[in-house]
C-alpha cells in the first residue's frame, strides 16, 4: 500500500559483531535514553514500578545457547533492532504511508503524525523489530538516530547512533553499506558478515559478524620436562643461569 | 527526495548545556556528559576525554536519569516513632536530626569512643570518612571491602604492591593472551569491555576460567568451566608445569623478586623461615659477581637465584629453591588436580604450554631505555605478552587470599607484571605493603585515634589486640582469627555487636550499605539481631543511624535516617588518597558536583559529616576558635591539607599539579576540565614501575609518596611466616590455642591451596554462586524503571546434568537447601555451566515495601537472594566458639563457598521464605512514565 523508493546508493546501517558482544545492554538503554528525549513521542513505560513493567524499546539484546556436539555449550548475545531492509515489508504493508524508507540513505522511519497505530507493520516485520507505544499509540522503531547522524549541533565525532557511541566493547559499527570501500563494508567482507534470515528476501542492510570458532585449542607443542623434582631442578637452574648474561659460560 | 517523503528535523537542539561529572551507577566511576534542558537532566552519555571510559557508557550509566528521578528517593530526615522494622517514621528538620545524632555521639566520645561503630559501605570517600572516624576516636571504622574483594587487594599489596582494577590493568595495547578469572561486574566494568574489544580487534586470544559461561566468558575463545573454589589448585598446577619445563623468566625472577633472597632453613633456629638480613636489616642475596652476600638493593648487585649460604652453622637457601621443592611435587601435577578442579589434565598441560609459548616465543620488545634501582641501565623493555585479571570470583572463598597470591605468583614467574603486554600498575600504585600504614586501635576518651584504622600488619606485634589479648575492634579485624584483614569486616559488625563479642556497642552508624538485605549473610538472622531487645526491653544494639539516598531495606531498621542526595546532586572527590581512577599511563582524579540541586530536603552525606564533625568538635573539623572548619564537603575538598602540599585533589593545585598549595578555584578548574584531571606517565617510566627510577622520581614529584621506594616482589611474604612462627610457639605474642593450627596452616609464606568449603559434599553436592548483572549494581538497579525491565526476576540457573536428574521442565520451582536453611525458587536450564554449579543474579530479589516498588513486583515474588542460605558463622563445632565464615587470613566473607542440595517442588505462591512487607517510606510510584523534559 505504501511504495518503496528505488534502491538508494547510500545504504546506512549497522554492523554488529557477535564475536565481541558481551550482552551488557548498554546499547539498549542508551537507545532508550536518546529516543525518549528525541525523535517523536517518548518511549513510554507502563507499570514501571509494579508487577508487570513493560516499556517501548527500539533495540533489545537476546541471548541464545548453542550446544556443539563435542564441545562445551556456548552463549551468544544477539542485539536486535530494525535492519533497515531494502525490501521492507513493514513499509509496503502500511495503509497510510506513515511507514517509509528514505530515498536518500535507506533509513526506514515512521512518520508519527500519519501513523494510526494499526500495528500491521509490526505484524509484517519478520524480525520483531517494531514496538507499538502503548501510551502514544504510534509505532516506534529504530531511526538509526537520524537526528544524531546529520546533527550539526553535535560534534562531528558524535554523529553516529547512540548505541554505537556507547558500546563499551566496540561491537557495533555504523556506516554506508552501499559503499564497498567503507569501513563497515570492509569489515563485513573480512569477517564474513551475514544477513539475518536471507531466505525471506527482505534484503536487510544491517549485517551481523559471526562469532569466531571457540574452544579450538591452538596447536602448541607440549612442554618438555627439564626436571622431575627439586634436586633435578637445581641442577637445571645452574645450567640455565650460567647461560644468562653474566653467567659462568 | 520524493515529494511525499516527510521532512525530518535532522539537526534538533540536543541540549542547552552539557555538564560533565562522574557516574555513580556502579563503582566503576566513568566520566559522563549530562545534557541539560531547561535546568533538567535530559540525557546522559559517556565523556570521550575521560581516562576511565573514553566516551562509552554501560546500561547503568545511561539509565542514570531514571535513578536520579527514582520515586524511591528519600525526601527528608526521619525519626523512628514505631518499633524497629515497622517503618513508622516522622519527618524532622535537619537541625533536629543533627542535634539528635550529637546527643548520642557526644557522650560516648567523651567516655568510650569504641562504643560507636561507623561503617561506610560502598563509600567512595574513605580517605574522608576514615579521617572523620579517626578524629572521633573510635577504632571501629571500615568500608565494605571485607565482604567484597579484600583478598584480591591484600594479596596483591603484600605480594607485589598492588592488584587489579584500581591498582592495575592488563596492557590492553600489547597483550596477546588474556586470561580472565571470575570478576564482579562493577569492578572496572567498562574498561574490561573496552579491553576485550581491543584485543579481539587485534586478533589476540582470551581464555576465561569461570564456572559460568556468561558475559565476558561468553566471548572468550576458550572457556575453562572450573569447579568453584579450586582456582588456586589449578593455578598452582600451571606453576608446576611451567617450573617443570623451565618456562620461567629467570632474569626477571632474580632481579625483581625475592626469589633470590636467602631464607633460614634450620627448624631449630628462632629465625627459621625468615630472611637472612645484614646489620642494617636488609634481606640478603648472593651476588653473582662475587659469590658473596649482598643486600637485595645494593648498587650493581646481580642476585643469584641459586646461591645458598651457610653461616654460623645454619643453611640459607634462596626462596626460589623452596618454590621448586614445593611446586614440583606431584601434588600439583595436572593428573593429580584434574578431577578436583573439573578440568581434564591434558587441558591443563595445553594451557601451560600456551602461556609459555606466548610469554617466551612471542615476547615483545619496546626500545625504551630505563635505569633500575641498582643503577643497572637497560636498553629495552622486554614484554611477556600474557596478562591476567581476576577479582571477586577467586576472592570470595575462605582460601581466597592464598588463591590470589598464587595468581600473582603465576604472573610473576612468567615475568609479566609491569612488563609490556602483561599486567600494569596504575599510579599511585605500585606501593608495597611496607609503604602503607599499619592499623591503629588505641582509644582514649575524648581523643582522636592514634592513627589510621586500616593498614598492613608486618607481624603479630601489629595486631589490634588489647592488653589482655582480646580484639580491640568490634569486627575483630587484625586478630588471630584473621590477621591481615586490611579492609575490616563490615559483615561481622551487626552479628558481633548483637552478641556483645568482643564487647557491646552503643551506636551503629552506617552509610550506603544494605546490611538488612543483600549485603548481609543470614538476612532473617540480621533482622532479628537489629530488632532484638534485652531483659529491660531495650534494643540490644541500642542506636542505629543510617544514611542512604533511597528507601532501601536497611532504612526500616534505623532510629535516625539522614537522607543522602543522588549522585547528580552532590560533591564528591575520587581521590588519589583513596580509590583513584588512574590508568597505567596516567595519574588522574575526578569530582562529582551538583549538576542539579536537590528538590528534596536532603544533604550529601559527606557534608553532613563535616557538620557533625564541627558540632562534635572533632580535630580537623573545627578552627582554633571552635567554629566549623568546613561549610560543606566542597569546602573540605578544596581546603583540606593531608600532608604538606597534598590535598584530596591532586590537579590544579596552587603551584602545579600533584603537589601544591590550596587553590580556591580548584573545583571550578575541574569542572572546566570535564570533571577530572589527568597527567601522563613519561614513556621511560611507563613499565617496570616498582624498579624503574624514572617512575620512582616521577611518582614522588606527583605526590604518590614522599621518597623514592623501589622494592622487589614478595613471592615469599615474610610477615606471614612471622604469624606462622608464632603459631609454632615463637615470640611473646601468641595466638589462642584454638587458633594455632589454623594460623600455622593458612599463614604459609608461599602460596598454598586448601579446600575451603566446610559443608559435606555428600550432603550438599552442588556449588551455588551469584553473579552481578552488567546492567545492575547491587540493590540499586531495581528502583530504576529501565533497568528492572532487563533484570526483573532471577531464576536459579541449573546445569544440564542436574536439570535432567531432577526431571526439571521450564517453569519449575525447586527447594534449595544449605546447612543453614532452605529457599524455594524458580529454576531455569543453562547448558554453558560447570556441571556441579548452580547460580543466580545477585541482589535482584527485593523485600516487599522497599525501593518504591509495588508489593507484587516480581523482584519480591519471584526474585530471591542466596544470602538466606549463607551464615556469617560456620555451623557450631560444639566448642562454644563463634567461627566466622570468612577467609582465615583477611576475614573476607566466603560467599562463594556455599554448597547446597536441590530438589524439585510444587510451585508455591511466591518465593520462600516469604518475608512480611515493610512500610514504604516514600509515596507510591507512578503507573506510567513518558520521560521527555524538552519540548
Amino acid at each position: 500500500m505504501t511504495q518503496l523508493p528505488p534502491p538508494s546508493a547510500k545504504k546506512l546501517g549497522l554492523v554488529i559483531d557477535l564475536d565481541t558482544c558481551v550482552g551488557c545492554h548498554a546499547c539498549v538503554i542508551s537507545c532508550k535514553g536518546w529516543n525518549t528525549e528525541n525523535y517523536g513521542a517518548p518511549l513510554s513505560d507502563q507499570d514501571p514500578y509494579g508487577a508487570d513493567p513493560s516499556g517501548t524499546f527500539l533495540n533489545r539484546v537476546h541471548s541464545f545457547e548453542v550446544q556443539p556436539e563435542a564441545a562445551p555449550a556456548q552463549l551468544i548475545h544477539f542485539p536486535k533492532s530494525c535492519l533497515h531492509c531494502e525490501d521492507a515489508p513493514c513499509v509496503t504493508v502500511c495503509p497510510t504511508g506513515a511507514s517509509y524508507k528514505r530515498a536518500e540513505d535507506g533509513i526506514v522511519l515512521v512518520n508519527e503524525s500519519d501513523c494510526i497505530g494499526c500495528g500491521l507493520c509490526a505484524w509484517a516485520c519478520p524480525y520483531g523489530a517494531r514496538e507499538l507505544d502503548a501510551d502514544a499509540g504510534v509505532m516506534k522503531k529504530c531511526t538509526l538516530c537520524v537526528d544524531r547522524i546529520y546533527n550539526e549541533n553535535l560534534p562531528e565525532e558524535d554523529r553516529e547512533p547512540a548505541c554505537v557511541r556507547t558500546c563499551p566493547a566496540g561491537a557495533r559499527h555504523f556506516g554506508d553499506l552501499g559503499d564497498d570501500n567503507s569501513d563497515v563494508s570492509k569489515l563485513v567482507a573480512e569477517r564474513g558478515g551475514f544477513d539475518l534470515m536471507p531466505e525471506l528476501g527482505t534484503k536487510p542492510v544491517n549485517k551481523y559478524l559471526p562469532p569466531r570458532p571457540k574452544d579450538v585449542t591452538t596447536p602448541c607443542a607440549p612442554l618438555e620436562t627439564v626436571a622431575q623434582d627439586g634436586k633435578g631442578f637445581a641442577a637445571w637452574l645452574d645450567r640455565a643461569l650460567s647461560a644468562l648474561p653474566g653467567g659462568a659460560s | 527526495m520524493p515529494k511525499d517523503q516527510p521532512v525530518v528535523e535532522t539537526s534538533p537542539n540536543v541540549s542547552d548545556e552539557v555538564r560533565q561529572t562522574t557516574c555513580y551507577m556502579c563503582a566503576c566511576r566513568c566520566g559522563i556528559n549530562v545534557h541539560m534542558k531547561g535546568g533538567k537532566v535530559a540525557y546522559i552519555e559517556g565523556n570521550k576525554d575521560h581516562p576511565v571510559n573514553k566516551g562509552v557508557l554501560c546500561a547503568k550509566g545511561s539509565a542514570g536519569i531514571m535513578q536520579h528521578n527514582a520515586p524511591s528517593r528519600l525526601r527528608a530526615p526521619l525519626k523512628r516513632v514505631g518499633p524497629r522494622g515497622s517503618g513508622e517514621y516522622e519527618e524532622i528538620s535537619w537541625d533536629e536530626a543533627l542535634e539528635t545524632a550529637v546527643s548520642w555521639l557526644k557522650p560516648i566520645r567523651d567516655t568510650a569512643p569504641e562504643k560507636l561503630a561507623f561503617f561506610t559501605g560502598r563509600d567512595q570517600s574513605q580517605s574522608f570518612t576514615s579521617f572523620w572516624a579517626q578524629g572521633y576516636g573510635t577504632p571501629n571504622y571500615a568500608a565494605h571491602g571485607g565482604f567484597c574483594s579484600v583478598n584480591m587487594a591484600a594479596a596483591g599489596i603484600y605480594t607485589m604492591g598492588g592488584a587489579f582494577w584500581e591498582f592495575g590493568q592488563p596492557d590492553w595495547d600489547h597483550t596477546k593472551l588474556f586470561m580472565l578469572f571470575g570478576v564482579a561486574e562493577d569492578h572496572d566494568s567498562n574498561p574490561i569491555k573496552m579491553g576485550i574489544g581491543k584485543i579481539k580487534e587485534r586478533g589476540a586470544r582470551m581464555v576465561s576460567v569461570n564456572p559460568i559461561r556468561t558475559g565476558y566468558n561468553a566471548v572468550a575463545d576458550d572457556w575453562i568451566g572450573i569447579t568453584p573454589g579450586t582456582d588456586g589448585l589449578f593455578i598452582l598446577s600451571l606453576v608446576h608445569c611451567l617450573l617443570k619445563a623451565g618456562k620461567i623468566d629467570l632474569d626477571y625472577l632474580a632481579r625483581f623478586t625475592n626469589a633470590s633472597v636467602l631464607i633460614d632453613q634450620d627448624p631449630k633456629s628462632d629465625q627459621y623461615g625468615l630472611f637472612l638480613r645484614d646489620k642494617d636489616g636488609q634481606p640478603q642475596v648472593v651476588d653473582r659477581r662475587s659469590g658473596a652476600l649482598a643486600p637485595w638493593n645494593g648498587q650493581g648487585v646481580d642476585p643469584d637465584l641459586s646461591g645458598s649460604h651457610r653461616a654460623r652453622g645454619i643453611t640459607h637457601r634462596p626462596v626460589f629453591h623452596m618454590m621448586a621443592d614445593r611446586y614440583l611435587s606431584d601434588d600439583y601435577a595436572p593428573e593429580t588436580v584434574a578431577d578436583r578442579c573439573g578440568i581434564p589434565a591434558p587441558r591443563i598441560h595445553e594451557i601451560a604450554a600456551d602461556l609459555a609459548r606466548v610469554a617466551f616465543d612471542e615476547a615483545i620488545t619496546l626500545d625504551r631505555k630505563w635505569i633500575d634501582f641498582r643503577g643497572v641501565k637497560h636498553k629495552q623493555m622486554i614484554g611477556r605478552p600474557v596478562s591476567f585479571h581476576a577479582m571477586r570470583g577467586i576472592s570470595a572463598h575462605a582460601n581466597g587470599f592464598q588463591t590470589c597470591r598464587a595468581l600473582h605468583m603465576l604472573q610473576i614467574i612468567l615475568g609479566t607484571v609491569e612488563t609490556p603486554g602483561g599486567m600494569r600498575f596504575k599510579p599511585p600504585y605500585p606501593k608495597p605493603a611496607t609503604a602503607h600504614p599499619k592499623p591503629h586501635c588505641k582509644v582514649a576518651p575524648g581523643q582522636p585515634l592514634d592513627g589510621p584504622h586500616l593498614g598492613y600488619v608486618q607481624g603479630p606485634e601489629d595486631l589490634c589486640l588489647d592488653a589482655a589479648g582480646d580484639p580491640a575492634r568490634i569486627d575483630k579485624a587484625y586478630t588471630w582469627e584473621n590477621p591481615m584483614s586490611a579492609h575490616g569486616l563490615m559483615h561481622m559488625v551487626i552479628s558481633n555487636a548483637h552478641a556483645g563479642d568482643p564487647y557491646k556497642i552503643d551506636t551503629l552508624f552506617m552509610y550506603m550499605a544494605n546490611m538488612a538485605w543483600n549485603s548481609s549473610m543470614n538476612v532473617g538472622g540480621v533482622h532479628a539481631m537489629l530488632t532484638d531487645k534485652d531483659e529491660n526491653g531495650d534494643y540490644v544494639i541500642p542506636r542505629i543511624i543510617y544514611s542512604d539516598a533511597y528507601s532501601s531495606e536497611m532504612v526500616a531498621y534505623a532510629d535516625l535516617i539522614l537522607p543522602d542526595t543522588t549522585y547528580l546532586e552532590r560533591h564528591d572527590c575520587i581521590s588519589i588518597l583513596d580509590r583513584p581512577i588512574c590508568e597505567a599511563d596516567g595519574i588522574a582524579d575526578a569530582i562529582r558536583w551538583p549538576v542539579v540541586e536537590p528538590d528534596r530536603d536532603v544533604r550529601g552525606f559527606q557534608s553532613v559529616l563535616c557538620d557533625l564533625g564541627a558540632r562534635l568538635e572533632l580535630p580537623g573539623f573545627v578552627n582554633e576558635d571552635g567554629s566549623a572548619k568546613y561549610t560543606d564537603y566542597a569546602d573540605y575538598i578544596t581546603n583540606h591539607i593531608r600532608r604538606p602540599g597534598i590535598g584530596p585533589l591532586a590537579g590544579f593545585r596552587d603551584g602545579g599539579d600533584g603537589r601544591g598549595g590550596v587553590n580556591p578555584d580548584q573545583l571550578r578548574s575541574y569542572i572546566d576540565n570535564g570533571g577530572f584531571w589527568l597527567s601522563h606517565v613519561p614513556e621511560d617510566a611507563a613499565y617496570y614501575k616498582p624498579f624503574n627510577m624514572g617512575y620512582q622520581d616521577w611518582a614522588v614529584k606527583m605526590g604518590c609518596y614522599d621518597v623514592v621506594q623501589p622494592y622487589i616482589f614478595q613471592l615469599y611474604v615474610e610477615p606471614m611466616r612471622k604469624f606462622q612462627a608464632a603459631a609454632e610457639g615463637i615470640g611473646s605474642r601468641q595466638p589462642p590455642d584454638h587458633l594455632r593450627a589454623q594460623v600455622q596452616k593458612t599463614m604459609d609464606p608461599l602460596p598454598i591451596w586448601y579446600p575451603s568449603a566446610e559443608a559435606k559434599a555428600e550432603d550438599y553436592p552442588v556449588h551455588a554462586l551469584t553473579q552481578r548483572p552488567m546492567a545492575m549494581y547491587h540493590s540499586w538497579g531495581s528502583q530504576n524503571a529501565w533497568l528492572r525491565q532487563i533484570h526483573g526476576v532471577n531464576p536459579l540457573y541449573v546445569p544440564t546434568k542436574i536439570w535432567e536428574a531432577n526431571r526439571f521442565a521450564d517453569g519449575d520451582w525447586a527447594k534449595i537447601t544449605s546447612p543453614h536453611g532452605t529457599i524455594t525458587v524458580p529454576v531455569a536450564h543453562q547448558a554453558s555451566l560447570n556441571e556441579n554449579t548452580v547460580w543466580t543474579w545477585n541482589a535482584i530479589g527485593k523485600r516487599k515495601g522497599a525501593w518504591a516498588l509495588d508489593n507484587d513486583a516480581p523482584e519480591a515474588t519471584k526474585g530471591f537472594l542466596l544470602n538466606h542460605l549463607i551464615h556469617e558463622l560456620m555451623p557450631p563445632k560444639g566448642d562454644g566458639l563463634r567461627w566466622a565464615n570468612s577467609d582465615p587470613i583477611t576475614g573476607q566473607a566466603a560467599w562463594f563457598d556455599l554448597r547446597v542440595r536441590i530438589e524439585k517442588t510444587d510451585t508455591p505462591k511466591e518465593v520462600q521464605p516469604e518475608m512480611p512487607p515493610i512500610k514504604s517510606l516514600v509515596p507510591k510510584a507512578p503507573k506510567i512514565l513518558r520521560w521527555k523534559v524538552g519540548k
